[in-house]
Formats: C-alpha cells, structure tokens, sequence
C-alpha cells in the first residue's frame, strides 16, 4: 500500500515538473480597486468568446506591478491592474527585466469618497477640514504642534459636535495612496503654514496620517468599514465609490467641497476627489498568450466601460466619449507608452 | 478496629482534641468542599463560555447565510424565434450557441409590460432579471435544440437586486436615491408577484457553477474542485512521506544527536505560520521549479510541507502507543523488523495515523495564507479539470466573495462558510468513526 502511495506521488512530481509549460489563458495581477472591473470584463469575454476566461488576481496595485515587471515569459502576468499611474521606479524595473514595451489603457475613474450611517446627517466637508481632522501635526500660532482637534467642531464650528473618527485603508493600499495625494495634500495647500514648507518636511507634515485614534486603520477589506459605519453613526469610513453604489441605503457620502460623489458629478470631474484607473499590457505577451488583443478589445469596448457599459452597472466612472476612442484605439493596436513621460 | 471494651488507651493524650477541634475541622471542610465546588463551578463556566461563542458564531452565520441557498426565479415567456436563432434552419449548435438570447429574454419581459415602451422604462425592466441569464438559456437550447421556433415559460434568475429585495435585504421604503430598484422596478416586481410569475426556489447554481461577478451566478464548484484536488495532493504526498519520516525516527533511527536535533525541528514545524510555507512555496515551487501559478498542484505541495508534521508527530505518538510485548514476541519468534513493523506494528496504529492524517489534512483544507503566497487567491471562473488549471479553494472563495461591493455576496459568503463547515465536520466524523471501529485497548 505505501509502496503504491509513493510511486503514484513520485509520478505526481514528475508530471508537474514537465507541465510547466503552456499557458493558454491570460493572466491578470494588480489593484483590488479595478479588481472587480477586469474580474467583470474577464467574465464575459470567456462567456463571449471561444478563449478561457483570464485568471485575475487581487495583489494591489505595487505587488502586481512588481509580479508584472519580473520578466517576459509564460511564468510572468501579461496584464497589470492599476489604482495609479505607473511610477518611472517601476517601468526602469520593468525594462531592466526585459519588459520595455508596455500598453498603457485608462479605463475610466473611481472616485474615493468619505462616507457616513444614513442615520447622521450627510456632511459638507472641504480638503482643508479633512486635513486638519486627520493629519498628525498641525501648525497652530505659528508651530507645528501633535494634532489637538477630537471633534469636529474643534476645527471650524460649523462642523457637527461629533468625535473625530474615520476608518480607511491602510497604507500598502492604492486608496490610501490616492486618497493622500487628492484630499490631504490639497488640503496642505490651503493652509498657510504648511504650504510655504517645502521639501521632505511640507511632504512629512501634509502626508503623515494621525496615530491617536482619529484615524483607524480598517484593513483592505471595504466591506467591514462599511458595517461598522452601520453601527456607529459618528464614524466615517474613506473608500472606493462602488461600495458606496452597492449600499447606498445604509450609508452616504459626505459632499467635498459642495459636491455630492454621485455618478454623474464624478464623471463630470466636478467631485474632486477621483483618480483615473489602468490597465497595462505586455506587448511582450501578445501573440505568444492567446486572447490578449481580443481581451482588450472587450475591455475597451463601448459594451463594457462606455456610459451604459457592464463596467458602470459595477460602479466605473466612465471616461468621456473622446477619450474612449483614443483609448480603445491605443488598446486594440497595442501601442506602447512613452516611459520619459513618467 | 474492634470496639472491645476500652482498655487503659496508652494514646489517649496523642488522642485528645484541642479545643474548638471539631469546628476548625468542619470549617475546614466546608471550605474544601467550597474549593472544588468553585473549581467545578469555574470548568463548567469555561465550557458554557465556549458553547455560547460558538453559538453566537454558527448562529449568526446561519442566519446571515441560509438565504443564498434560495434564489428569486421570474417566469417570463420567452419566444425562441428560429428567424433569430437559427435564420438557416441548420440546427447547428454553433450557430444557435451565437444567438442573443439576452435580447429573447428582454423581449419576453418586455411582453408582459406592454405599456412600458420609453427606453427608461425598458431599462429598469431589464434590471430585473440577471445579466447572465442568457447563458443559463443558451444551454438549455444547446442541450434541446428542438426548442428552437417555440414559445414557453421559462423560469430565469432574478437579478441580485430583486433576489435581495425579495429577501427583505433592501428595504421598500428607503429613498429612491438610496435603494437600487427605482419604484418603476417595483411596481413591476409586485405585478410579476400577483401574477405568480416570481418566486424563490432552491439555488441550485450555488452548487453548480464557478465563481462569478455576478452574485446571482456564483457558485462554488469551481472552489469545491479546487479543494479537492489539493486534498489528493496533499494527501497523496503528505501521507508516505510523513508515515515514512515517523517510522524511521521511531523504529530505525539511532539515538543521536542528530535525531534529536530532527524531532526539535518536526516539533518547531508544527509550529510555524502556514504564511512562511507559502512563502517557501513560492520560492521553491514556483521560483526554482517554474511550476504554474495559482495550481492545485503546486497548492497541495505546498500544504504538504505544512501538513508533514502534524502526520509525523500524530503517527509517531500511533507507533508509541503499540505495546512493546507484541514487538518483542514478533523479533522473538524470529520475525525481521521490517516484518514486524508492516506485519504488527504498523495495523495496529494505523487508527492513529488515519486519525492524525485526516486531523492535518482538514486543518490543509481551511488554510487561506499559503496559497496567497502562490496565486491561488485569484478569480477564476473554470472549474480546473486537472490540478495543473488555475483554480481557487474553499476558503479561498469565501475570502474573495467577503471582499466584493455587491450586497448579494454578504450571504453567499455564510452560505460558502456553512458548506467548507459542513466538509470540516465530515472529515473529523470520519476520523472519529475509523478511530471507533479499528481502535484496539490493552
């Protein structure tokens, strides 16, 4: 009996090792936040057509570009998911593996909003609250002192007398990069003090989250924020806008500056805080893994992220229509981008 | 001890009492008896803590999670147009298999709502039924291409929205703004309702299908595949390797420095995060031997390194428990050690063994971490029909339907915990029964 156990893992072993070879469906690594975006296209282009359904895996947005720029070769990803723009760190590291010629697709935009309980009032905040609320040192009488604001009527009284509270996304999350660069560093610009800093400190002072308690790192899963936003009506909760969409009766954004995240404000570019998503391709890989050019014609076309598309039924900001035709040209001729820009 | 008339007592003043003896000794007692009372009072409320923790979590997935195994159906009149489907009259599947059937299935809808003809209206009409209702169709018409030119009422997969509101999970008074059916949804979803054209059934495609964005068509079989093929892995390699590993140590090996310094490290295994195995997975499988991402295969190797010791340790404590006479009267009569250990030795453990191996592979079978490390955590719609295809496993799936948007997939997330629970409770009866039945006592 053991002896049959053995031989028959021995072959085990000897089979995987010789069947490495042969991929024939696409593969997909990246950003949890166009995860369910290229997961719906993935869907149904193996529903529409004759090739597998791509293989998409949820790495965020840094580790899936690191999993894409390891090399060229069946073992590497053909296609990296992206909450950012590709840093020029990551394209050198790209093309020092080989991997020079990249398709750059924008997809469309996700707007980050910063939502509470239905059972509280819907909040108008500006940048400059935010910041103020959130950052770790604030300048007050001219120095930077360890943030003192517990409610929010601390900072301007027309704020509600509530607890300062927000849940969000830790720090290896694309979110948390956007959210940073679209709220806190604006909110940085307007005021005074810490926007006549400059260098590594006015990034420290604008960038530097608040470690007290005002801040609450609520992992990457959004789902959880939002039940626990249920539960405590003084909470806000920072995430993408598809959750906001799918449970629109237990919570609300708050408006930024005046501007309420809805679909339309966000497309328009009214709602300040949206940040554009990617796709990028390995030219590499095209030809050698079947289905990329079709796969990315698919992503591209008006059925999935036009205004109508399958991609905005699951909360993608779409891009506006001219756009959409550069890119799904850019995307079904594979042309590669121009890494200088970066 | 006899009670015979007391004789002068030589030990009467080693007898005597102090004063007070009798209550200090009752107190005494009573405080020893208080002692193991608490103490008892103390085991039984650890174990009602348990109990009721345990409780609270099965019952709140239970509750949170029955519901997925119903799924809202609407009947709608689907006209299978042979002008549509099948212009030529071929009776080719590749040419029905092209047809949309999404448009047939609007359409129908659209006949039951003739009053609806603005394309607003329309469109909230189509909300209605599931976006991939078109390839439960298409199979069906596959499967029966005589259907083709007919008429008839076919029961489709509801929306997630509609299974939702059907559930009572999103609520009819909320404001129009908040809630995703419009009122216009509604008013159809209650005349679809008086006209027994809407109801809940058994969700079989929970069972049947792959993983999918849409709530309504997820299933776990792909998940179930999965899992099962990293099972026979894990089990088909784990098993030799870590019975052969125990019995060499406990029947063979020397008693040495470098044993010893073994049985440190098999015991430290055990104890190591399943995180670091994915780790060493990624680097040796994937890394080193080029094996492909996200399959079963290198899934399962990768929980046989993590599952190795649990079988090492469980079987050699087996081996141990088998009583040294039968040992020394199987050498005594002439028997060889390799006869002794496959004729004697090894029968009567192996109730220890099984039990051990299945305790490490059930606890291989609701392992997240490792396979992270090596791409199974990963949307895949096909189930694998080798352990080369990229697949995910149960607990994996759970772990992906927790983290999406939709609010349809907060249930089937219950619903997929109950079914990996259901698999766990199963596989320890079973290591429960092969104890009882084999089991021998000295």
């Amino acid at each position: 009996m053991n002896r049959f156990l053995l031989s028959v893992a021995a072959v085990a072993l000897l089979a995987s090792a010789g069947s490495a070879a042969a991929r024939d469906q696409i593969r997909i690594v990246g950003s949890s936040t166009v995860y369910p975006f290229s997961t719906t296209a993935a869907e149904q282009f193996g529903n529409k057509t004759d090739f597998p359904a791509p293989v998409v895996e949820s790495t965020g947005t840094g580790g899936g570009l690191k999993l894409f720029c390891q090399g060229v070769g069946e073992g590497t990803p053909d296609i990296a998911d992206a909450s950012r723009r590709i840093k020029d760190s990551e394209a050198e590291a790209c093309a020092k593996n080989g991997v020079e010629d990249i398709t750059e697709v924008k997809i469309g935009f996700d707007g980050i909003v910063i939502a509470n309980s239905r059972k509280a009032e819907q909040d108008d905040l500006t940048q400059k609250q935010i910041f103020l609320a959130l950052a770790k040192d604030v300048p007050q009488d001219g120095k930077m002192v360890a943030n003192p604001y517990r409610r929010w009527n601390d900072i301007d009284p027309s704020l509600p007398d509530k607890k300062i509270e927000v849940l969000g996304p830790p720090p290896t999350s694309g979110t948390r990069d956007a959210f940073v660069e679209l709220v806190m560093d604006k909110g940085c610009e307007e005021v005074p003090e810490t926007a006549a800093m400059e260098g590594d400190a006015k990034k420290a002072a604008c960038r530097t989250i608040r470690e007290d308690g005002g801040y609450v790192e609520a992992g990457e899963n959004d789902n959880l924020i939002v039940q626990k936003l249920e539960a405590n009506k003084d909470a806000f909760g920072i995430f993408g806008y598809s959750y906001l969409e799918q449970n629109q009766d237990m919570i609300q954004g708050s408006k930024i500056a005046g501007v309420a995240p809805d679909f339309d404000a966000i497309a328009s570019g009214k709602y300040p805080v949206s940040r554009p998503l990617f796709v990028y391709v390995k030219n590499a890989h095209v030809g050698v893994i079947p289905g990329i050019k079709a796969f990315m014609a698919e992503f591209t076309s008006d059925a999935a992220m036009g205004e109508y598309g399958y991609l905005a039924d699951k909360g993608l900001i779409p891009l506006p229509e001219n756009d959409a035709e550069k890119v799904r040209q850019t995307a079904t001729g594979m042309t590669p981008m121009d890494t200088s820009s970066l | 001890m006899t009670d015979a008339a007391p004789a002068p007592d030589r030990f009467s003043r080693l007898r005597a009492r102090p004063e007070g003896f009798e209550e200090r000794s009752k107190a005494l007692t009573a405080r020893r008896y208080a002692r193991e009372r608490r103490f008892k009072a103390l085991g039984l409320g650890a174990i009602l803590v348990a109990m009721a923790l345990l409780l609270i979590l099965l019952s709140s997935v239970v509750r949170q999670g029955y519901g997925a195994f119903w799924q809202t159906y609407v009947r709608v009149p689907v006209t299978l147009d042979a002008a549509v489907l099948d212009p030529k009259g071929t009776g080719d599947p590749e040419v029905i298999g092209k047809g949309n059937f999404q448009k047939l299935i609007y359409e129908g809808l659209f006949g039951l709502f003739p009053e609806a003809k603005a394309r607003p209206e329309r469109r909230q009409l189509t909300r209605l039924v599931s976006s991939g209702a078109n390839l439960i169709l298409r199979q069906k018409v596959l499967d029966d291409p005589s259907l083709v030119g007919t008429t008839r009422d076919v029961w489709i997969v509801a929306s997630d929205e509609v299974d939702q509101f059907m559930k009572g999970a999103i609520a009819r008074d909320a404001p129009p703004a908040a809630r995703p059916l419009k009122d216009g949804a509604i008013a159809a979803i209650d005349r679809l309702e008086a006209d027994g054209r809407i109801e809940q059934r058994f969700n079989t495609l929970l069972f049947t299908q792959g993983d999918s964005r849409e709530p309504e068509l997820a299933g776990i079989w792909g998940a179930v595949v999965g899992s099962f093929y990293l099972m026979l892995v894990t089990a088909l390699l784990s098993t030799p390797l870590g019975v052969g590993a125990a019995l060499y140590l406990e029947e063979f090996a020397p008693k040495s420095r470098a044993t010893d310094f073994i049985e440190v490290n098999i015991n430290n295994l055990a104890a190591v995060p399943s995180i670091v195995f994915g780790l060493l997975g990624l680097a040796v499988f994937l890394g080193l031997f080029n094996m492909p991402r996200s399959a079963p295969i290198v899934g399962g190797l990768t929980l046989t390194l993590m599952t190795l010791p649990t079988i090492v340790v469980a079987t050699r404590a087996a081996l141990r428990a088998v009583p040294p006479s039968i040992h020394q009267a199987a050498l005594g009569i002439g028997a060889s050690k390799v006869q002794t250990i496959w004729h004697h030795v090894l029968p009567l453990a192996l109730p220890g063994i099984l039990t051990g191996v299945i305790i490490g592979l059930a606890q291989a079978l609701g392992e997240t971490a490792p396979l992270l490390m090596i791409g199974m955590v990963a949307f895949v719609v096909d189930a694998p029909s080798t352990p080369f295809d990229p697949s995910t496993a149960l607990p994996v799936q759970i772990y992906l339907w927790a983290d999406s948007p939709e609010r349809a997939f907060t249930e089937r997330t219950s619903a997929a915990i109950m079914i990996l629970l259901a698999f766990l409770i199963l596989m320890n009866l079973i290591a429960v029964l092969l104890r009882r039945r084999f089991e021998r006592r000295w």
